[in-house]
């Protein structure tokens, strides 16, 4: 690990100390930060287009909601069931999702989205349909540690939980999986030449990317005991796109980084009019899309270079 | 059980004709345009200012909201869209969505986040009875319009010379500009045509759609599934899909309530899953 990255992940250990008030925001930054991860994985390294990744997230919510309302309220396994669950439908899902070209992947993706949302505002018995699913009860971690009002407990967790999943990601990307990956975002005809089973490595990363996500949504559900049937919208899934693309892609550090920008640009501008916020959201995309393509940490790689030039 | 397939099929007329310009920008054009839904939502409100404040007529307003709506595609194309033709389609569906939200917050902004309400006119209204059924007047004159646009838009793509120089532009851009066509000015042309019929379509589905500034994204999926499942840049095969899934959702609306949308996004994956290519799709 290099000193830059020793430095970006004592930002959030100072902020737990210097932002006290925050800690709220902060631990939605973190859970946020890991699902932006998880699309990353499939996004910026496989290349695959989702727009319904907020299926998994929601996938995960739900499960670790379910289980804690019927009295399974341990967190660590609760987070794990979600993982399953999560990965068991994503691994399910996947073999749709890989065989077609972008638009049928795009079109897959969303249907999948709406399907899992509609399921889940029809059987409101089970999962509370618009009302959401109230009465999860979390209990304490390693049954010492419980979740207090102020949040501090809630964020030291969802921490904890995105930096090992962050250093698990970080070994897969530079691992051979990973480097085929990238091979097949580059140049899928080429990679079966090079002994590599494109299917099967896609399968792998979009089952992967399916868990983490489903660990993303069941941090949600216990830090705010509570699941929200917008953990499965569709504006989940723009969103986290979003947030993914104006960090920049392919690079893991980037999730985070866009992560943290959009939720606090939000947090602040929709305080002032809600509306406002969508439509520079909007700007931003465009003038993104248009001049700007690495996103944020694009553009510090360019500046960068340019620097390093003179 | 014969009402339900004329509502199906006077929706799935609706569907197809704000989802013309989406098909051939997505099929032909290549082009992943999720604001598509934001022109349509311009043309429903272009229709409610020109009624409500102008007193215009209900059916004199449609050729002004085709016009606005083409002038406004024009413009974007020329100005954005066309840097975008050969950029990837996660930038695509970016700059597109960016585009649908700029178009959600205006819209709040001017027109407020309610439901906006036209009256249509009397001849439009009420119910025919015809061996004992009735049909809903305006739903005939939907699907009447429909033909009359699908035969003209048949006849302007197979037997004019700018459909043989669009059918050429989408084939191969660069035969055809070797050709001496101006690819550049189809493509704006084609793209102010789909744009100007996908906002008569929002003007013409207020009554039975509505329209809020919700409305760009809520109706966007029934067009990309239209467009999808009918195949790529196919009239034919666009008609066939609206109709069918103008006629399923009408029908499983009916008659399983319960499931309500359920039903429409799974007839989606699985026509998707049985014909990847849409029904009439040609393969790339």
């Amino acid at each position: 690990m290099s000193r830059a990255e020793a430095a970006f992940w004592l930002l959030p250990v100072a902020a737990f100390f210097l932002a006290p008030g925050y800690l709220v925001l902060g631990s939605q930054i973190l859970i946020v930060a890991l699902f932006a991860l998880s699309l990353d994985l499939i996004l910026g390294y496989a290349g695959i287009l989702s727009l319904g990744h907020a299926a998994f997230f929601g996938v995960g919510a739900y499960t670790a909601g379910i289980l804690a309302v019927h009295g399974w309220g341990e967190p660590l396994s609760g987070l794990l069931a979600a993982a399953i669950v999560a990965g068991a439908v994503g691994f399910a899902v996947s073999f749709l999702v890989v065989r077609g070209e972008d638009l049928s992947r795009l079109m897959v993706t969303l249907g999948l989205g709406l399907l899992l949302y509609e399921a889940a505002n029809r059987f409101a018995d089970i999962t509370g349909g618009v009302d959401g699913l109230s009465g999860v009860v979390t209990g304490k971690i390693f049954g010492v540690f419980s979740f207090d009002l102020a949040g501090r407990t809630a964020y030291v967790y969802s921490f904890v939980v995105l930096f090992a999943l962050f250093v698990l990601l970080r070994r897969v990307v530079a691992s051979p999986f990973g480097l085929a990956l990238t091979g097949v975002r580059e140049n899928r005809t080429r990679m079966p030449a090079l002994g590599v089973p494109v299917r099967r490595r896609l399968v792998a990363a979009f089952t992967l990317a399916a868990t983490i996500a489903g660990v993303a949504g069941a941090l949600l559900t216990q830090t705010t005991q509570f699941v929200g049937i917008d953990t499965l919208a569709f504006d989940r899934s723009a969103d986290v796109l979003i947030m993914l693309v104006l960090g920049g892609t392919g690079r893991l550090y980037g999730a985070i980084i866009g992560t943290a920008v959009f939720m606090i640009a939000r947090d602040y501008l929709s305080g002032i009019n809600p509306v406002y916020w969508e439509f520079w959201l909007g700007f931003l995309l465009v003038v993104f899309v248009l001049f700007a393509r690495g996103g944020i940490l694009g553009a510090a790689d360019a500046i960068g270079r340019r620097i390093g030039r003179r | 059980m014969i009402g339900v397939l004329f509502d199906g099929i006077a929706y799935g007329s609706l569907l197809f004709l704000v989802s013309v310009g989406l098909s051939v920008t997505m099929g032909l054009m290549n082009f992943v345009n999720l604001a598509h839904g934001a022109f349509a939502m311009a043309g429903g409100f272009a229709c409610v200012v020109a009624m409500n404040r102008y007193g215009v007529p209900f059916l004199a307003t449609l050729p002004i909201v085709f016009v606005i709506g083409a002038a406004l595609g024009a413009l974007l194309e020329r100005t954005l869209y066309r840097r975008l033709y050969r950029a990837t389609h996660l930038d695509q569906v970016l700059f597109s969505i960016g585009l649908t939200f700029m178009a959600i917050a205006a819209a709040t902004w001017v027109f407020g986040s309610s439901q906006q309400l036209v009256r249509l006119p009397d001849q439009l209204r009420g119910q025919v009875r015809v061996a004992g059924i009735d049909f809903g007047v305006y739903r005939l004159f939907l699907i009447a319009m429909v033909a009359v646009i699908t035969a003209a838009l048949g006849a302007l793509v197979a037997r004019t010379r700018f459909g043989a120089h669009v059918r050429a532009a989408v084939d191969d851009a660069a035969a055809a500009r070797g050709l001496g066509i101006d690819v550049d000015r189809i493509f704006a042309v084609t793209f102010a045509l789909g744009s100007g019929l996908a906002a008569l379509g929002g003007a013409l589905g207020i009554e039975v759609l509505g329209l809020d500034p919700a409305f760009a994204l809520k109706f966007l999926v029934y067009f990309l599934i239209v467009v999808v499942v009918g195949g790529a840049g196919s009239v034919r095969g666009l008609l066939v899909a609206a109709l069918l899934l103008g006629v399923i959702d009408v029908a499983a609306k009916y008659y399983v309530p319960r499931a309500g949308a359920f039903v429409i996004y799974a007839a989606m994956v699985v026509l998707l899953l049985a014909f990847p290519s849409g029904l009439f799709g040609r393969r790339a």
